[in-house]
């Protein structure tokens, strides 16, 4: 039955009824700390959505958030008019390079593989349309050639594209992005940028932490400021002013220093 | 000529070497991907005073009473390090070491009072030619439960292994698969203390993983891999022991360190001696 909600995946953008993300007065505290609060937003599939915000504002976690990797003590989360928990499929999160364990043994075509496994649970056969998917999502981003390499013989913009195979052979609708473009060089961030328009052109939502500040309004076509409570949502370009800029910097975050 | 292979004693230890070194060996992949082989040692170590414990409430040694009391253990200390660690200022590395040591003092100490059990050698180094058929059995039966409940679950273990939060975001029950592999893990220590005791387990449960992982890039190869070296590796252990006469667990845990050594040398990939390593 999902399979029909999947193929149109490519298209929605282009259909009258997008697919909505929503975020409602969110709030999320480790321990008795709180990380995030107040946070509302709504957005919807095609969309490229940038989280600014300074150190410890909170970007990584909302990320978390809406992965479901985090528990919420307020609010919630929905995508396409139900909690995001029963949608975990279609989501795909990316956690900042530094915490991926790059010495695993795997290559890279097994990494892209194993977006294919909630497809496939725990046993149906690896089939046609399994490999096509995968095969595809590798040429997608261009790394065909690379699929018989391990993970950390890859350069840092190779892996991020690496990852992002992975997403698309889960026919992810929704990328959770933390920090991609960090540590990336100018030609890989160039290209990583073009990458992302073509998703999110595709129909799919994006959404990334971002701290390059130069950058954002090419890269991201909406934003989110915050730093622990939400500053402003909407348009980069309207979001984005440099007075608005300054007071969501200017505030360190009660607690939350680094 | 008299070969080893007509004594029963030998025929079952050699069969008991091929079931837990496949069983472990096969485990050991799981080991060396989630890079917990401190913590295995700790486990093991913690094993011997839930045993002891078992065998003093029940007044005699099962593998079932050993698995129970192994496992209460293990929890206790296992859960006890992290509420350690969250609850003050020592990290849980820490906490673990001073549990583990702790528990298996208790059960060195306990050692007194198990009567017939109470050998300290036959604890620490375990030994394989001693084996009942009903041990056996028993390691079969829980070598069959590891190697089903790995294949089953094989690919979201795979995928919390890897990077738990990504797995996560797709919707595989973290939590519940780092408890299967736990309660895999103590079923796994369980059968080879019978035969390399609680100290030398740790070599068993880790040398074949990481002599693989250095042969190979594949995953199903690293796992089967493993399993068929820590049987072949037990059973040539065996007939060596057998035959310059010396004690079979030290055997089995020199045998399988020697395999890791060769590969740590002359691996066609990661090999010292063959030059390409990756920087």
């Amino acid at each position: 039955m999902e399979t029909e909600t999947h193929s149109e995946h490519d298209y929605c953008a282009h259909h009258d009824n997008h697919h909505e993300l929503v975020v409602s007065n969110v709030e999320v505290s480790y321990g008795s700390v709180a990380a995030l609060r107040d946070i509302s937003m709504a957005t919807s599939c095609g969309n490229r959505v940038a989280l600014i915000g300074p150190n410890g504002a909170g970007k990584s976690t909302l990320l978390k958030a809406i992965a479901g990797l985090v528990p919420r003590r307020r609010g919630n989360i929905q995508w396409r008019g139900t909690a995001v928990k029963k949608w975990s499929r279609e989501f795909a999160y990316l956690p900042q390079r530094e915490e991926v364990d790059w010495d695993f043994p795997i290559t890279v075509s097994g990494l892209v593989e194993m977006g294919r496994y909630p497809h496939l649970g725990l046993w149906k056969r690896y089939t046609a349309k399994d490999h096509e998917a995968v095969e595809n999502a590798l040429h997608t981003l261009g790394i065909t050639d690379l699929r018989d390499r391990q993970i950390c013989e890859l350069s840092g913009g190779q892996q991020q594209r690496a990852f992002l195979a992975r997403a698309l052979a889960q026919e992810a609708h929704v990328l959770l992005l933390d920090e991609p473009f960090t540590g990336l060089d100018r030609n890989a961030s160039e290209s990583l940028a073009c990458l992302l328009a073509e998703l999110s052109g595709e129909g799919r939502l994006i959404l990334a932490s971002h701290h390059d500040l130069d950058s954002a309004p090419q890269l991201f076509n909406e934003c989110l400021l915050l730093n622990l409570s939400q500053h402003d949502f909407g348009p980069t370009s309207r979001v984005l002013t440099s007075s608005a800029i300054e007071k969501a910097f200017q505030q360190s975050p009660p607690g939350l220093n680094d | 000529m008299f070969t080893p292979f007509h004594d029963p004693f030998f025929q079952r230890a050699l069969l008991a070497g091929l079931l837990i070194g496949f069983t472990n060996g096969f485990f050991s992949g799981f080991v060396v991907l989630r890079r917990t082989a401190l913590s295995v040692s700790a486990l093991s170590h913690t094993m011997l005073p839930g045993i002891a414990l078992g065998i003093l409430i029940t007044g005699t040694l099962t593998q079932a009473n050993a698995f129970i009391g192994a496992l209460t253990a293990a929890l206790f200390v296992g859960l006890g390090s992290v509420v350690v660690s969250r609850t003050s200022r020592i990290d849980q590395g820490t906490a673990l070491a001073i549990l583990y040591t702790t528990a298996f003092a208790l059960g060195v100490a306990a050692l007194k009072y198990l009567g017939n059990y109470g050998d300290l050698q036959h604890w620490l180094f375990g030994d394989i030619r001693l084996v009942s058929s009903n041990d056996l059995w028993l390691a079969f039966a829980i070598g069959s439960v590891i190697l089903l409940g790995s294949c089953i679950f094989f690919r979201p273990l795979l995928l919390t292994l890897f990077e738990s939060s990504i797995a996560s975001a797709q919707g595989v029950p973290v939590r519940a698969m780092n408890y299967l592999l736990f309660l895999m893990l103590i079923l796994a220590l369980v059968t080879s203390l019978q035969a390399v005791g609680c100290v030398l387990s740790v070599g068993l449960l880790v040398a074949p993983g990481a002599t693989m992982s250095l042969l190979t890039n594949r995953t199903t190869v690293l796992f089967w891999g493993g399993g068929i070296l820590g049987a072949a590796g037990s059973v040539v252990a065996l007939l060596c022991a057998y035959w310059i006469d010396i004690p079979a667990g030290p055997a089995i845990v020199i045998v399988l360190g020697t395999a890791f050594l060769l590969a740590f040398l002359l691996s066609p990939k990661y090999g010292l001696l063959n030059g390409t390593r990756r920087s």
